[in-house]
Formats: C-alpha cells, structure tokens, sequence
C-alpha cells in the first residue's frame, strides 16, 4: 500500500471530553486506511517539526475521509484543537498494518480500551462482522465516557472508570473480572500498563491478544528506529530483536513482544 | 546547467545527499522519492555485525529540531551487502555506505568486506555521540582520529569521508588530522549532544539521557563549521546539519562544501531530498550559474 504525504482539509471538529478532540478529514488516503492503522499529523509551527502519529477512530470510504479522536498533550495536538471546519492539514499515511481482522472470524472477541486508546476500537468495531460474538471493555478516567454510545452499536459495552464514577471502579481488567466476561481473542490498544495487565490476562486465559502499540517516532515510515519495541523474534530490518512499531506494527501479537 | 560535482574522483550528478541514519538504505523512502535524481544515498550506519541500539525513547522533538539516540541499531554488513546493497544499484545513484565499530578492528572488518562491493565511497563515523564505545571516542581526540583514519585508508579499496563531531573545541584541527592521514573527504557536521527534561516525570526524556540534536536549530552552527574546516583543509566537504530547502543548501556550498545532506529534515518531509534539488537548479536558472561549483566556497 502506498504511503502518501496530502494536504487534508478538516471537514469538522468536535470537543467530546475534557482535552478529547473528534475531527474528520477530507482525504483521499481514507479509501486505503484501515482499522488499527494510523496517521501522521503535521503542525503549522515551523518550531514543532515532527508530525503526531495519531490513531485512525473511523474511515468512510464513500465520501473521502478519515476520523481521528486525540487527546491534547502538547502544542501540537493544542494546535489541531484549534482547527475548524475547512482548515488546511498535512497528513502521512496510511502507516502501520492495522488490526489482524482475520483473527476475529468465527470467534468470541474482546476489544479492549483504555483512554485515548479506545478511538481505534470503534473503527475495529465496525470491522468485525465476522465474529461470534463482541464485546468491548472500556476503561476511562471519570464518567466522561467519550465514544462508549457509539461503540455500543457494535456490541455490548462495559465500563471501568479509575474514580469509579461509572461502571467498575478500576481498571479494563476488573471490570472484565466483575462482568464475567470471556472470549477467545483480545484485541487492545491503551497505555502501557494496561497493556502490560492484558498481556498477562491474555498468558493466563491461553488465549491471544493483539495489542496496539505506541512509541516516540520521527519518520512514521521505518527508516529513522526511534520507536522500536523489544520481540521474541528476529526483526524484519536490523534482526535484532527490536521491531519497528511505525512499520512492523503497531499490532502485535502479545505474546511476541516484551513490554516489561 | 551543470549542477555536477566531483569528490575524490566520483562524480555526482548533483550535489544532493542523504544524511545517514536519516534514510535507512534508500528503500523506505523510495515511495515518496526517484532516487535516481539524488546525488547519492548514504546508508545508516553499520558495523560488522548487528547492533540492537539503544532502550525507548529514542526520539525527542525539541525547538526547531530533535534529539536522536537510537544507538546505531544495524542490521550488521552481511545484511547490508545481501539486501540494501543490490536494492540500491537498482538506482541511478551514488552509493556511499556509512561504517561505524566499538572497535578499530570492527571498521576495518566492515571496510574489507565492502572492499568487493559496488559501492562508491565509504563515510566513517568517528563522530555518534550514542553509543558508549567506540564511535566518537575516536572522533573528539586528533591522535585517535589521526591513528584510526590511517588504518582506514590502508585498507579501504573506494575513498573514505571521515565524518566529523562538532562536539570538540576546534573542528578544524580534527579535519587537519583526518587530511592528515589520508581521508579523500570529511563530512560535517554530526549532531550536537544533548539534553531533555521531562519535567513531570522528573527524568530524562531519553533513555539515553543524552542524544544527538539536528535539525533546522544546528544550521547556523553546521555552516559556520563546515566555512571553518573548509578555510582548514584542501579536501572537500561534504556539507549537513538542518538543511531544509535549497536555500539551506546553497549556503553550504558558499559556505565551502562541495556536497550537501539532508538528515532529520527527511522526517518532517519526505519530499526533502527532491525539492533541495530542484530548488538548486532554479537558483541557478534565476541567477545564471552555469555550473554549481562556482558557488561552491565563494563566500570568503
């Protein structure tokens, strides 16, 4: 698949939580992205050089274009907030390899959230009409629940909030032990600890989890190494056991990275 | 127009290079850029035998720039010579191979089994300030840099570029002690050690804790150094330190460089390397230049 750099236009934005932003763009690279994938998005400050690597949450192919929820955590991503309807934006993309969809068919799946984790979820969702069954496990600081009423759509919904503010008090995990829930394949994308505990669930329950992954990157297209991730295999560029997560990932079987 | 130029008997068609580590070995990019209209690609770094790099983070963005301290990971030269090699002469394009080693035996392992190889020139890294061994230790004394390019240059088979640290007090004694010892060419400047603080996290925001700055923020210092060293030396230079546009190019090759390499900016925009070129010859067109190198050093 080719990977493009395209000046974008913002077909609209949104604010949807506390420093969580909802934009859709207008762009051609929708038609080849898919769940699991992400892009690289462009400041206008000539000081801010390296583009933000940020999730796909949604594609509509039919009309061009792509949907990205971020959270605000620098003067770049402060920046996209600032964006409205009919704003110029440089994208790269589509990078990275997306969500293994063949893994869900015919099986009980799991999709597994946490924070601005969860926006890769709900294009995953959409995705999976193969599966058995799905159910998706959500976990958020406090009762902002951003994209939970969406997700419900795709199957059932369940709640785990750090304050205890809504649904489980905790974590992914309590809330998937307090709910009973089961399947026979995980799929996650979240911050690394929650990430580590699903590994760990995953090893337990001997069934496979797919997580998504992130890193500090400069190139978003292999060539730069900056965001490797340790593997139990060789690597497809230096073979030494350090994939390149903009290229080789951001998927991967958990089983087959060490994330500490 | 005749944007051709010439380095220790290789001829370029045009002054534009890839700065290593910056473009892997041509094929990452080789979707958004023809390599056949580069002057040459240099390769990332590689030893002579695979090297794993640095813990994560390994990237930082800072002002105007980045911090680097992947910590060279290489897939070693057999790898190189198997795979990124036969994709490269694919192109019409030079290619210059980047060395780095622990070791004095390392590089010279590296330089003899590229000694059959179609490859055009050798660039020696003395100068990666993120790797514990080796690398710029040989880079920041003129005796080792001296001792090491000697034992270099007798084995090498295509011409050498010493490539230079700017973390020293005086580059162009190091360019004197690498012409010295028989380097065809140097290559400046590497990137300038440095720091970030992750302020609340309380700790470094490198794993490394110390990398490599480059980018647009290093260009007044890298065209100040390549003057200085080419006010030193007779040999050329190749030119590179935040070049983002011709603009930037052409004030190396003013400034004394003969090549020029376009590093970080590869990253913000992968078209980099392309527009640098074209933005040259326009320049020429609009300020009648027959050929490039009557730029090259006229700023004295």
């Amino acid at each position: 698949m080719e990977k493009k750099k395209e000046r974008a236009v913002v077909y609209k934005q949104q604010q949807i939580a506390a420093g969580i932003y909802d934009m859709w763009i207008q762009t051609s690279i929708a038609l080849q992205a898919k769940a699991g994938q992400f892009i690289s998005v462009y400041t206008q400050d000539s000081s801010a050089l390296l583009p933000r690597p940020i999730s796909i949450c949604e594609v509509d192919r039919e009309h061009e274009r792509l949907r990205i929820v971020y959270r605000v955590v620098g003067k770049g991503t402060a920046e996209f907030a600032s964006y409205e309807t009919g704003h110029c934006i440089d994208i790269l993309g589509t990078l990275g390899n997306g969500f293994p969809l063949e893994e869900a068919r015919g099986k009980q799946v799991i999709l597994i959230g946490g924070g601005i984790g969860i926006p890769p979820m709900l294009a995953l969702a959409k995705e999976l009409k193969d599966a058995t069954s799905v159910k998706i496990v959500v976990g958020y600081r406090n009762q902002e629940l951003f994209l939970a009423q969406e997700l419900s759509q795709y199957g059932e919904v369940y709640i785990a909030t750090e304050d205890g503010s809504a649904g489980t008090k905790g974590t992914v995990l309590d809330a998937i032990a307090s709910n009973g829930v089961s399947a026979q394949v995980l799929f996650a994308c979240g911050p690394l600890p929650m990430l580590r505990a699903v590994k760990g669930y995953a090893e337990q329950a001997k069934i496979p989890a797919y997580i998504s992954l992130e890193e500090r990157m400069a190139c978003g297209v292999g060539a730069c190494l900056g965001c490797v991730v340790k593997t139990r295999q060789k690597d497809s560029h230096s073979h030494v056991n350090n994939a390149r997560i903009c290229t080789d990932g951001p998927v991967y079987l958990a089983s087959e990275v060490e994330i500490g | 127009m005749n944007t051709q130029i010439t380095i220790a008997g290789v001829s370029f068609k045009n002054p534009v290079m890839t700065a290593s580590g910056t473009f892997g070995s041509g094929m990452e990019y080789a979707e958004f850029v023809d390599l056949n209209t580069l002057g040459a690609v240099v390769t990332k770094g590689v030893a002579n035998v695979p090297w794993e790099g640095n813990p994560t983070p390994r990237v930082q963005e800072t002002y105007g720039g980045m911090l680097n301290a992947i910590g060279l990971q290489n897939p070693g030269v057999d790898v190189l010579i198997e795979r990124d090699i036969p994709f490269l002469k694919q192109f019409d394009t030079r290619i210059i191979v980047n060395v780095c080693g622990r070791t004095q035996a390392d590089y010279v392992e590296v330089v003899e089994k590229l000694a059959d190889q179609p490859v055009d020139m050798l660039e020696i890294n003395v100068s990666c300030p993120n790797v514990k061994h080796g690398g710029i230790a040989f880079g920041q004394d003129p005796k080792c840099l001296y001792d090491i390019t000697k034992e270099i240059k007798k084995k090498a088979r295509q011409p050498i570029i010493m490539k230079l640290s700017p973390n020293v007090t005086d580059i162009a004694e190091m360019a004197r002690a690498a012409e010295a010892a028989g380097s065809d060419a140097l290559s400046l400047i590497n990137t300038l050690t440095g720091m970030k603080i992750d302020i609340y996290k309380r700790c470094f925001a490198l794993a490394n804790k110390t990398g490599g700055l480059s980018g647009p923020a290093i260009k007044p210092i890298a065209v100040r150094m390549v003057y200085q060293v080419s006010t030193a030396v007779k040999i050329p230079i190749i030119g590179m330190g935040g070049i983002a546009n011709a603009q930037d190019a052409i004030e190396f090759l003013m400034a004394g460089a003969t090549g020029v390499a376009v590093g970080a900016m590869n990253f913000v925009n992968p078209y980099t390397t392309v527009e640098v070129v074209k933005g040259i010859e326009e320049y020429m067109e609009q300020q009648k230049i027959a050929n490039i190198t009557d730029i090259i050093g006229c700023v004295r």
